[in-house]
């Protein structure tokens, strides 16, 4: 079909297989989150800072605040993304073994996102004191 | 058909001269990496806040130890030398500070802003707690 005799022309046979219009995606999500992240970073530490030599019962009443609760929920969904897209890029460079680099993304993903759930859910737990 | 073409490919790292930038740039991946996985940590805890007092000292006893120590040090300065070391990259994505002199100098100040950051912080978190 697309062989030298095709009359397919070079950029009709490109046209619609790559990035288009999707290319920086990645790009703008990692500042995005990037950008998040440095304002809630103050914030995000103080709530450490405030946690340091408590027991669970005080670190529960602390982390089961809506402000603080909000504030971590947030920080953990940009980090989580942000994480998953940085560790892509760093995939994509060092592993050239294409069914390898497949379930490396893959399992980039689920950790991701495991790990963001469980924070996640952890902190909705607290918020509603069970 | 015509031949694959040979596409020419960058020269690889050992090729460079080792310059300031180039080694934070390694850092800055360096320190990405180890935050990633940095964020079991953190999981943990919060998992172990909502699990219960048995949980939470497990944590704490962790946190507590000599490695449990290190590791939560070493992961502050990954985290603020990244913040710093990124905050770089929001000047150069806007096009600024690209002169050689603007450069070293951003760079130099995310090394510094990081390290005196993390010292900031934990004598912050001894005053607060007397450690954890």
């Amino acid at each position: 079909m697309s062989g030298p005799s095709s009359m397919r022309t070079p950029l009709g046979r490109v046209r619609n297989l790559g990035s288009s219009h999707s290319g920086t995606t990645d790009f703008w999500r990692q500042r995005l989150t990037a950008v998040a992240m440095t304002l809630l970073i103050v914030p995000v530490i103080v709530i450490v800072l405030m946690l340091i030599g408590r027991n669970q019962a005080g670190a529960a009443q602390i982390l089961g605040s809506l402000p603080i609760a909000i504030i971590l929920v947030l920080f953990i969904i940009a980090s989580a993304w942000h994480m998953k897209i940085g560790m892509q890029i760093v995939i994509e460079d060092y592993v050239h073994n294409e069914k390898l680099k497949l379930a490396s993304v893959m399992a980039n993903n689920f950790f991701c996102i495991a790990v963001a759930l469980a924070s996640i859910y952890a902190i909705l737990k607290l918020s509603s004191g069970v | 058909m015509t031949a694959r073409i040979e596409r020419p490919l960058s020269p690889h790292l050992q090729t460079y001269r080792v310059t300031l930038t180039m080694a934070l740039s390694i850092v800055h991946r360096a320190t990405g990496i180890a935050l990633y996985f940095g964020t079991l940590l953190l999981s943990w805890w919060l998992i172990a806040a909502a699990s219960g007092p048995g949980a939470y000292a497990n944590v704490q006893a962790f946190t507590g130890s000599i490695i449990g120590k290190l590791i939560v040090f070493g992961y502050t300065w990954a985290l603020l030398h990244h913040l710093f070391s990124g905050i770089r990259y929001f000047f150069w994505d806007l096009g600024y500070g690209f002169k050689a002199n603007e450069r070293e100098a951003l760079t130099w100040g995310a090394l510094i802003a990081g390290i005196s950051l993390t010292v900031l912080v934990w004598i912050v978190a001894y005053t607060v707690g007397g450690g954890r």
